[in-house]
């Protein structure tokens, strides 16, 4: 585990739910009575399906959705009575970045001013000093100064990225949700990124919330991982456990699944094969969310959600037949 | 040696754009055989749809042009073939899946007929055949109930059920060929390892020969016999699967295999990016493509294209580290894992396969 992980839990998040009404009898439920911790310090690797409910999970805690139920704590603070001071504290130290770094930077601001937005609004650089700790923020990121005056298309795929850390970075966050940062980068750059997010983290002592579907990044670089389906955790474990036996039938069948670049060793490895399709997300009923795909189904596992639980220390699962 | 199925020689393809010309595709040659699974990667943007789409004459034209080539099949060029003629081979001889499923297939018609559309206007082909044909593929790329699907809409489908049915179209009328762009970029493992497996299937049940891009070396080693890399327009490196991974012999390709996280990697290593950017192809370099970004390019590499040369029998790379004064540069690839480690597979090795 990382050396800077402590037990001071930084971020609670109890019973979150997020729901979307899709039509007047329809619900979408995006996230479902989710409970998990994250510990400051800690890269946390969020990994799931498509359509999970990954994002919407991030976007939650930083508050971009009101919860349908439950609730997110930091630093044993429920983030969604904060008065307005506090408020203002969290949108400093949480940070977000996003998924495709040709969508979320504004083409119309230079790099300067993309930086530089979030230092100006929580006043923490007067205007002469600006320029040099925007400078300072883009040597960070391998960028330099003569980049400060270009607008964000006239940079690649990396450099964007880049970019949207150094502005994550600019407001000397404690936390980030990092949203997918490297998938729609070139694999030869992503690399980069990798290693720019994890030296500021151990510069800055940064808490992650890291969510992919690589999973073979996601165990690179979290210390533990949780696996979502459907809008439920089914398992969640110290990275290394998780990797070594996993347990919940849905873990088994993602991580048998990945393509490793080696050849042989590819050819040679047995996957576990699902067919069957992912259920849908819309008025789920309150039985097992894998339970379409599941080689292991039976009676039970239409009748009843199998509860999140541990199996062993810092091991959770949610299936009745593990 | 099997039989080549296609030629394709010195092609270049270029596209009149109000910035200039860009050159996409720079004199590249390969060829398909019967029956194998070609894989061609490289970064975004280094020419792979291009030239793929080439050989069906899927590029806007204008604004795209040959510059030069031809592509050889059954005896024709098909850089010659009139629209008739191309009619006769698109979806027929030759499908294609497209990376996108969603742009590709049309919204206002539903899935069946567009399966069927290929038998439109041939006589040998009556209407209940080509519902049958289409229900069994449907079947074949492992699509439940295929008689409710073949009545939906695209958007009744999953995205995963979309890209199933973009495979459905391109293979109802039995191709020889098949290529796919990036067929499982947009959807997740477990639903990507399906689609493969059924790319597989094709390829070992009627010896389709298949043309795969991706940029997931995971995905090339798993599913091709042989490799081409792209970088900047041009074919840099092109041989046996295992040569390419085992015995790379491209600076640009030994840096994509070393810059990636596998599961072996430990924490605490630093990964190894490929630093610079990819060439411009409004301007592209006259020497080797990679130059800017290789760390063994020598004064050599900036001013002359580096000539294709065999490293093995049917593996070729091109770069001046093969010239026979070049200093002995020994390239990182991807290390077996040992005879030890086979005997003893890890516990994920011997996962028993059940299909369920
Ligand atoms: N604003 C919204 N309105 C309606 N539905 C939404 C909204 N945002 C998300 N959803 C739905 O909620 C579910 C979870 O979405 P989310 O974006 O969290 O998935 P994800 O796990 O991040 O997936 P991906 O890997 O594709 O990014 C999906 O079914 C999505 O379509
Ligand atoms: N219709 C078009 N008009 C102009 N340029 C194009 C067009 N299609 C592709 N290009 C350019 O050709 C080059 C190769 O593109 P492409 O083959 O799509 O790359 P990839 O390897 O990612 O598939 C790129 O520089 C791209 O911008
Ligand atoms: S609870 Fe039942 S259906 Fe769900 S994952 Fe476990 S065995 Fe499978
Ligand atoms: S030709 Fe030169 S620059 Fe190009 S890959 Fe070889 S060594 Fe590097
Ligand atoms: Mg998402
Ligand atoms: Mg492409």
């Amino acid at each position: 585990m990382n050396n800077q992980t402590s037990r001071e839990v930084l971020l609670e998040v109890k019973d979150l739910s997020q729901y979307f009404r899709i039509s007047r009898d329809k619900v979408l439920k995006a996230v479902d009575h989710v409970n998990f911790k994250i510990h400051r310090g800690e890269t946390v690797g969020l990994v799931g399906e498509s359509g999970c409910g990954k994002s919407t999970t991030g976007r939650t805690i930083l508050k971009l959705y009101t919860p349908n139920t439950g609730n997110v704590y930091y630093r044993g603070k429920d983030v969604f009575t904060f008065t307005a001071d506090e408020d203002m504290q969290y949108r400093k130290q949480a940070q977000m970045i996003f998924q495709n770094p040709h969508s979320s930077l504004n083409p119309r601001m230079t790099v300067k001013d993309i930086v530089g937005a979030g230092m100006k609004i929580h006043n923490l650089a007067k205007s002469k000093e600006l320029d040099g700790r925007i400078e300072a923020l883009l040597r960070k990121v391998g960028l330099n100064k003569d980049h400060m005056s270009r607008f964000p298309q006239e940079f690649s795929g990396g450099q964007k990225q880049r970019i949207g850390i150094a502005r994550a970075l600019s407001v000397v966050p404690e936390f980030i949700v990092c949203d997918e940062p490297i998938s729609a980068l070139d694999v030869s750059i992503q690399a980069q990124v990798l290693n720019m997010l994890k030296k500021s983290q151990q510069d800055l002592g940064l808490t992650y919330l890291f969510i992919a579907h690589d999973l073979s990044v996601v165990k690179y670089i979290s210390d533990r991982v949780i696996v979502m389906y459907l809008g439920t955790i089914v398992e969640e474990a110290v990275s290394e456990d998780l990797y070594r036996n996993p347990l919940h039938p849905y873990t088994q069948v993602l991580l048998s699944s990945i393509p490793i670049a080696d050849p042989e060793q590819v050819r040679r490895k047995k996957r576990r094969i699902v067919s069957g399709e992912v259920a849908s997300p819309i008025t789920p009923p309150a039985i097992c969310r894998f339970v379409s795909r599941c080689p292991l189904a039976d009676q039970v596992c239409r009748e009843q959600m199998p509860p999140l639980r541990e199996v062993e220390p810092g091991h959770n699962v949610a299936c009745f037949k593990v | 040696m099997p039989e080549i199925i296609l030629e394709v020689k010195n092609l270049e393809f270029s596209f009149r754009t109000y910035g200039g010309v860009v050159k996409a595709v720079r004199d590249i040659s390969f060829d398909v055989r019967k029956g194998e699974l070609l894989g061609i990667v490289g970064e975004s943007g280094c020419g792979k749809s291009v030239s793929v789409q080439c050989i069906l004459r899927l590029n806007p034209e204008p604004p795209g042009f040959f510059e030069g080539g031809e592509i050889l099949y059954k005896g024709k060029d098909i850089v010659k073939m009139s629209n008739r003629e191309l009619r006769k081979i698109r979806g027929v001889e030759i499908g294609f899946i497209f990376q996108d499923p969603m742009t590709s297939l049309n919204p206002t018609m539903r899935v069946g007929k567009q399966i069927e559309e290929i038998f439109v206007g041939r006589k040998e082909v009556s209407r209940a055949e080509a519902k049958q044909k289409a229900l069994e593929i449907l079947e074949l790329v492992g699509i439940n109930e295929p008689e409710r699907r073949y009545r939906q809409y695209p958007h009744e489908l999953s995205g995963g059920m979309k890209q199933r049915v973009m495979i459905a179209i391109a293979l109802v009328g039995q191709p020889g060929i098949i290529i796919a762009d990036e067929p499982t970029t947009s959807l997740d493992v477990t639903i990507e390892a399906q689609i493969l497996d059924i790319l597989k299937e094709l390829q070992e049940k009627f010896m389709t020969s298949i043309i795969l891009i991706t940029h997931d070396l995971g995905v090339v080693a798993k599913m091709c016999d042989r490799v081409l890399v792209m970088y900047g327009g041009k074919i840099v490196e092109e041989g046996p699967v295992n040569a390419i991974f085992y015995e790379t012999a491209h600076p640009y390709t030994s840096g994509l295999i070393q810059s990636i996280a596998t599961l072996d990697t430990s924490r605490d290593e630093e990964l190894v990016p490929i630093e610079g950017t990819p060439p411009d192809l409004f301007s592209p370099p006259v020497g080797c493509p990679f130059a800017a970004r290789c760390e063994y390019a020598m004064e050599i590499c900036g001013m002359m294209m580096p000539d294709r040369t065999q490293v093995t029998p049917e593996h070729y790379s091109a770069c001046w580290l093969l010239h026979e004064y070049a200093p002995d540069v020994e390239l990182p690839a991807v290390v077996r894992t040992t005879e030890a480690e086979e005997i003893t597979p890890s516990p994920e090795q011997v996962e028993t396969e059940e299909r369920v």
